[in-house]
């Protein structure tokens, strides 16, 4: 081995005078910085507010919840009253009219002047019967954001304790668990949400049971993967040694450990429950009238679309919005938990 | 491989099964009865029940129905077309239906490739910005949304697209949804698009290929656009239910004839064979495209293929 070496590397004269190396730092004072202790949480917001998108998203998600706590409120009208001598009257709004917006104006007539109602402000206009639509908007928005809010609540308490013990146990009951989900999953997700809100009598807790079916499907993957990669962990082990019970080990260990995926998760699910609502309502299986979800509204301003379409455009805009803004919220919360995550 | 293929299609089958017996039971559990009709006294309705074997059990009702379906024979229209085979209704809307929704999906697949790449290669422009833009849109709006808006403005106020479907000017008729149905597999692959592409075009055999001399052309369509499909395979399956759903409510709003206008009509109207037809229909063709998709992916990423067979 001696000769070959020899033979490949040429031996080098190292003729190097003390000049010509220069001391790196030598007026540097070598000090360890110490950084300040940020817990979990400042580090996953500092995190989440470098991200513009994110934050525009939560400030609009609040903006929104806000409306649609104090809209119907101080609407000083209510989402049910009929008023025949007012349908159909366009958006006006004091302040914004002066611009030649929302100004009470249709097909190039005062609505308002016409009916003699100089002082009467309905701020997106009324429905076709005579019900103030911004009264009905957020009474709406907070059926859709309460339906979608309990029914993914729902979802993570049901797909996480599935997902986790599927993944904890493994084997047998792994697999028997994660055939059932298979199937389940199978199941066009549309298709049985429509059968369902079919069979169920109208209302609101049928929308969340329907919703509830299929929902905790994805929220159960993503614990059980994250299970599968946690509990080969040392930390885990050493839990299992000192004595711990299964179920500590899963829910006092590994929980905390995959919330962050869990919350970001459950906020990507909320869009696609208000959509998945508003689609029931679609089809014409929403809330009874005279309550409003989004849904239920845009399936009636639909109806009149070609005639009156400010009707729907208020509940559409509310809609896009908010699908909007979760995405975003969404998107900054899985980055912020998981910076090293590649997307 | 073998071994992979028959497990996924053994499964498919079964869940198959499941769908037809859930669909089935959800039936069963309906409020209301295909007879509506106020002028039938209850001994003629009780006539009609046994015509149609509605008052056999349970299991019997399934069974019989269930062997009937293997034969390809889907029962009658007891409302919609009196006496009339689903299976014969069900040709015409699913022809529809199926060429709108590839459609859809072509136009959205190639758009949001070209976006995708476009973006990639111009990294932080005003193309990658579009792209951004499109993708959180295309994910965030709902198709029916964008159908509704597409038939008010382009529809109604521009008239250059039919509003409703016109049987004379078919083509016409077919740009609204769509192009409304394209939008969230563009968003979708064009997102993906970028991203991977971004990742290729960053690895160590891209700068081979460039070193090599090889054209920029070439260099995207040969070596990099390979590599960047493999995974968009996967985003293939959320995207294909997606089409799926939004054709539901797309063909609503657009009144196009297809298997989701025939559910609203068949579930409105109380006509369990057409429902229970309808929704088979398009949990067969789910089913079907989930397992090319999975089949598909195993052939080309033998990786996948060993990881589901080891578990």
């Amino acid at each position: 081995m001696a000769d070959t070496y020899e033979k490949h590397v040429p031996i080098i004269e190292n003729d190097y005078d003390p000049e010509d190396f220069v001391f790196v730092q030598e007026n540097v004072r070598l000090k360890d910085k110490v950084y300040k202790q940020t817990s979990f949480l400042k580090d996953v917001w500092t995190n989440f507010s470098k991200n513009k998108g994110a934050v525009i998203g939560l400030i609009i998600i609040s903006v929104v919840i806000f409306m649609a706590i104090i809209g119907p409120m101080i609407s000083g009208r209510t989402y049910y009253t009929q008023d025949l001598a007012n349908q159909g009257l366009p958006p006006r709004m004091p302040g914004l009219e002066k611009l030649g917006i929302m100004n009470g104006y249709e097909y190039g007539r005062n609505i308002y002047a016409e009916k003699g109602l100089d002082n009467v402000y309905y701020w997106f206009g009324t429905d076709t019967l005579g019900r103030d639509l911004f009264t009905r908007v957020w009474e709406g928005t907070r059926i859709s954001l309460f339906i979608a809010f309990v029914a993914v609540i729902i979802d993570i308490i049901i797909g996480m304790s599935y997902g986790l013990i599927s993944g904890y146990f493994g084997g047998k009951v792994d697999m028997v668990m994660q055939r059932f989900v298979e199937i389940l999953n199978g199941i066009p997700t549309l298709v049985l949400v429509t059968l369902l809100g079919l069979v169920l009598p109208p209302g609101m807790s049928s929308i969340i049971f329907a919703l509830m079916i299929t929902g905790w499907i994805g929220m159960s993957r993503i614990s059980r993967a994250e299970v599968l990669k946690l509990k080969e962990a040392e930390y885990i082990l050493a839990s299992r040694t000192l004595g711990a019970k299964h179920f500590s080990i899963i829910f006092k260990d590994i929980l905390p450990n995959i919330f962050g995926q869990l919350i970001t998760m459950a906020m990507f699910s909320v869009p696609s429950a208000i959509f998945t609502e508003a689609y029931l309502s679609f089809m014409g299986l929403g809330i009874p009238a005279p309550a409003a979800s989004l849904g239920t509204l845009i399936s009636d301003g639909y109806k009149s679309l070609t005639v009156h379409p400010y009707m729907i455009f208020s509940a559409i805009i509310v809609l896009a919005l908010l699908m909007l803004s979760f995405n975003l919220f969404a998107d900054g919360l899985r980055d912020a938990f998981d910076p090293n995550q590649k997307h | 491989m073998s071994k992979y293929i028959l497990k996924r299609v053994l499964i498919s089958i079964l869940t198959l099964s499941a769908i037809i017996f859930v669909l089935f039971l959800m039936l069963d559990f309906m409020p209301g009865s295909p007879f509506n009709d106020e002028k039938l006294t209850a001994a003629q309705k009780a006539l009609l029940y046994t015509k149609y074997g509605l008052d056999k059990p349970f299991f019997v009702r399934f069974l019989k129905y269930l062997g009937a379906m293997m034969k390809g024979d889907l029962g009658n229209s007891y409302v919609l077309n009196k006496n009339k085979a689903v299976a014969d209704m069900l040709k015409g809307p699913l022809g529809v239906s199926i060429r709108v929704g590839a459609l859809g999906m072509l136009l959205g697949t190639v758009i949001g490739l070209s976006l995708g790449i476009a973006a990639a290669l111009k990294h932080n422009s005003w193309v990658d910005t579009l792209c951004s833009i499109v993708s959180i849109l295309g994910v965030s709006v709902p198709a029916y949304v964008f159908a509704l808006l597409l038939a008010y403005f382009v529809g109604f106020k521009l008239g250059w697209i039919p509003i409703l479907y016109n049987s004379k000017k078919v083509a016409a008729s077919f740009i609204g949804p769509m192009i409304a149905l394209a939008m969230s597999p563009m968003a979708n692959v064009s997102r993906f698009t970028r991203s991977e592409m971004i990742d290729v075009l960053g690895s160590d055999y891209i700068l081979l290929v460039q070193a090599k001399g090889v054209r920029q052309k070439d260099l995207i369509l040969k070596h990099a656009l390979r590599n960047t499909l493999i995974p968009i395979i996967t985003i293939m399956g959320p995207i294909l239910v997606n089409l799926l759903t939004g054709s539901m409510v797309v063909e609503k709003v657009f009144g196009v004839p297809g298997i989701g206008t025939m559910m609203v009509t068949a579930i409105q109207s109380n006509d369990y064979n057409v429902t229970i037809a309808c929704a088979f229909v398009y949990s067969a063709m789910y089913i079907v495209m989930m397992l090319i998709i999975d089949i598909l992916y195993g052939v080309i990423d033998p990786r996948i293929r060993v990881a589901k067979e080891g578990s």
